[in-house]
């Protein structure tokens, strides 16, 4: 095999060399044209969804009389972006407190830290981090462990009875 | 004859490939290789069972984030679907444990230097896209455990600057968890990986057989690039054994090992449990990476809070970096006896990495919710301010991090005997104020629930053992020196003045700032809003323990209360504060 390459190429004279240099150019340009082609549609789709913003909608989320004032509940809800396939991993949460009458905080489920699902103890009017034991006191602010900012709230509204939050991205923090 | 042999002729001359396979067969490696060189055919074999019993999975998978999870259920429902679930993960964690172990033989071999530096990164690379199928296997357990580390993923992807919030919603599929999700996990782990795995091995084997298998190496005999090929296939030409059988019935018997033990596993233990469902409106859950990423969990959790974004960022980067810049150092010794530096830091990443994983098992960070409640045994009363204080201890939380007698969290100090380390007052001063990664309980605990708490921890004790007792030991130690007396009772009164609440002597942050190493130092303190730098010497201590309230220390908060001292007490302190050196 060697040998009859050798040999080929050594048949061939300086016409044959330019031109092979030209053809193996227009070989290489073929090749990467091809990559490019049929690459960038797929690259374009995949990022996509990562791209535009997701709209914020405002969701029900309870009647206003179902919140006693002072209590920190949780509230679930589904998000109205979510496709019908997603099934419950669709849906999402908030921990809601009722301040005065009409004034409501409501906290992300997301620890500042990793993202893991922090939980209300009532007793000690804190939340806890399951994953690496942050601790926040009921207005959000880091109470002890690793998490390095408050927890990131909701915005609230109180339309026509109905406590309403706007729904918001996983905070990346 | 026979028709076998007719069969092999016609396929040597249509495809030429009988010769080729026999040839690479056959192919001379160095003797006395023997049981150590098994390693990397196990890899292999791992990975062919995975991609075998991933195939056969999935027949039932359903790759859709509101399906996968009863799909999983309908695979867990047959006795056989369980076992190949059972095979897949005991061969995922059979992979990993089998690509470290080789990758451990190769570098204490030091086989990874000239010519086989490629092996090495071929190798390297293998390592990441394992690690990358070891995660993504995890998430495609959709479970409730899964979207939360996924969450945790994207979260830490996050802290990459510039592009980390696209990075985490890439991974996520979008700015919330969805449809989306779980499809691009699915793609990764069963198409776009794996075959980037086959690929790359078959390069890394192709680069086994260009290269040669490496000689097991000899005390003292060091390899040198301008002469090692020839040394090498002189070697081999004198005393090289066929590749099949002499070497390979090695890596065949060690592989139906390998083998026998995930099917028993399977069998016994089964599959990684299946969670409860990827609901994220379920927030009572303990996420958890499976074993192989567990050490870097424990990381997470223990290292100090301001390092962490870099070191998030930039501990993957250097792995990278130091792994693929190990075959720079690609001649000299292979031996490891004669490579004390290599080993020594071999021994020492296993060591961190097998303590972080242990620690992440244990979690002692971790707040015990369902920590049994302080029994009445326990506490040595059924009723009166000591049971009261202790039923503030279970119900505030206390018991999430605090143990009293084996009972409760390991996240805060053991309370057993805290009425031997504090009084009442340095107590108080805790609770008010809350201490390094403890929270304030000012507003949770009402006066009766403080003064309770007080009476029950002041009855935790070593019986016969009393603070006196400490003291009178540093005095009787040695022949009573002024400085040493007077120390000690600087010691007593800071103590007994709740200096102690807020300062440590170990050079713990806590409220103020540690007396450890301060005396001497310079500190910068906050005069009229300006910043000034301040060298802490006698008089410096003595205004500053005076006049609490007229510099602050940069970084800490104006709350040091004035306390009452003479000032034959403020030296004595001071004297005790010399001491912490």
């Amino acid at each position: 095999m060697k040998n009859d390459n050798e040999n080929m190429l050594h048949r061939s004279g300086e016409a044959d060399f330019g031109r092979r240099r030209f053809l193996s150019r227009v070989g290489m340009a073929a090749g990467a044209l091809i990559a490019v082609a049929m690459g960038l549609p797929v690259i374009g789709y995949i990022l996509k969804p990562s791209l535009p913003k997701m709209r914020r909608q405002w969701v029900p989320v309870g009647q206003i009389n179902q919140f006693n004032i002072g209590d920190t509940v949780f509230v679930s809800f589904t998000n109205p972006s979510a496709t019908a396939w997603a099934g419950v991993t669709g849906k999402t949460g908030a921990w809601v407190r009722r301040v005065a009458d009409s004034d409501f905080i409501a906290f992300v489920i997301n620890c500042s830290h990793e993202g893991c699902p922090v939980r209300w103890e009532a007793s000690t009017k804190m939340f806890f981090c399951p994953c690496h034991g942050s601790v926040y006191y009921e207005d959000g602010v880091v109470a002890a462990g690793p998490a390095p900012i408050a927890l990131q709230r909701f915005k609230v509204r109180v339309r026509g009875g109905q406590v309403e939050l706007q729904t918001r991205p996983i905070p990346i923090t | 004859m026979k028709l076998s042999e007719k069969f092999l002729q016609w396929l040597e001359s249509r495809t030429g490939l009988v010769k080729l396979i026999v040839s690479q067969a056959v192919h001379p490696v160095p003797p006395g290789a023997r049981w150590k060189y098994v390693f990397g055919s196990a890899v292999l074999t791992a990975f062919i069972l995975q991609v075998v019993t991933g195939v056969g999975l999935l027949t039932t998978y359903v790759s859709s984030s509101g399906g996968a999870y009863q799909s999983l259920k309908q695979i867990d429902s047959s006795q056989l679907g369980t076992f190949l679930r059972g095979m897949h993960w005991w061969g995922a964690s059979a992979m990993v444990v089998m690509i470290i172990i080789h990758l451990c033989r190769v570098f204490l071999t030091g086989s990874y230097k000239f010519p086989r530096e490629a092996n090495w990164l071929t190798g390297v690379l293998l390592l990441g896209l394992t690690i990358v199928m070891a995660f993504s296997g995890q998430i495609m357990r959709w479970d409730q455990d899964a979207i939360w580390s996924l969450v945790v993923g994207a979260d830490m992807a996050g802290r990459v600057p510039l592009i980390g919030n696209w990075l985490a919603h890439f991974m996520i599929g979008g700015e919330v968890l969805g449809s989306d999700t779980l499809s691009r996990i699915f793609d990764v782990h069963v198409f776009v990986v794996p075959l980037l795995i086959a690929s790359v091995v078959g390069l890394h084997l192709y680069l086994v057989l260009y290269n040669g298998v490496s000689e097991p190496p000899v005390p003292g005999q060091t390899v040198n690039p301008a002469t090692y090929r020839s040394e090498y296939e002189d070697m081999l030409r004198k005393k090289g054994v066929p590749f099949w059988p002499e070497a390979a019935w090695r890596d065949m018997i060690f592989s139906v090992a390998v083998v026998a033990g995930i099917l028993l596993l399977a069998w016994i233990a089964g599959p990684h449990k299946l969670g409860k469902p990827p609901d994220a409106s379920q927030v009572i859950a303990h996420p958890m990476p499976d074993w192989y990423l567990l050490w870097f969990y424990a990381m997470l959790a223990l290292l100090p809070h301001s390092l962490e974004n870099y070191i998030i960022v930039a501990a993957p980067i250097l792995i990278v970096l130091v792994l693929v810049f190990i075959p720079l150092n690609n001649r000299g010794e292979r031996h490891p006896v004669k490579r004390p530096l290599e080993v020594t830091a071999l021994i020492f990443v296993i060591s961190a990495l097998g303590a972080f994983t242990m620690a992440g098992k244990q979690e002692p960070w971790y707040p015990h919710f369902n920590a049994a409640p302080l029994t009445a045994d326990i506490i040595g009363a059924s009723s009166g301010p000591v049971y009261d204080g202790a039923m503030v201890f279970n119900e505030k939380g206390c018991i999430y991090c605090h143990t009293i007698e084996g009972h409760g969290g390991k996240r805060g100090p053991d309370l057993t005997y805290i009425a031997d380390r504090l009084t009442r007052n340095q107590l108080t001063l805790r609770f008010m104020n809350g201490a390094y990664n403890m929270p304030v309980f000012a507003h949770t605990l009402t006066t009766t629930d403080t003064e309770d708490l007080l009476e029950f921890l002041s009855t935790r004790k070593r019986p016969g053992y009393t603070v006196g007792k400490q003291l009178s030991a540093v005095r009787s130690a040695g022949p009573p020196s002024q400085a040493v007396s007077t120390a000690s009772e600087g010691l007593a009164i800071a103590k007994s003045k709740g200096c102690l609440g807020c300062h440590s002597t170990d050079g713990k942050p806590m409220i103020g700032p540690s007396w450890k190493g301060i005396y001497g130092s310079k500190v910068t303190v906050i005069i009229n809003g300006k910043r000034v730098v301040k060298t802490v010497d006698e008089n410096y201590l003595k205004f500053m323990i005076t006049n609490p309230d007229v510099w602050i220390v940069k970084g800490y908060q104006p709350i040091m209360p004035k306390i009452s001292l003479s000032p034959g007490q403020v030296d004595k302190i001071i004297a005790y504060i010399k001491t912490l050196k």
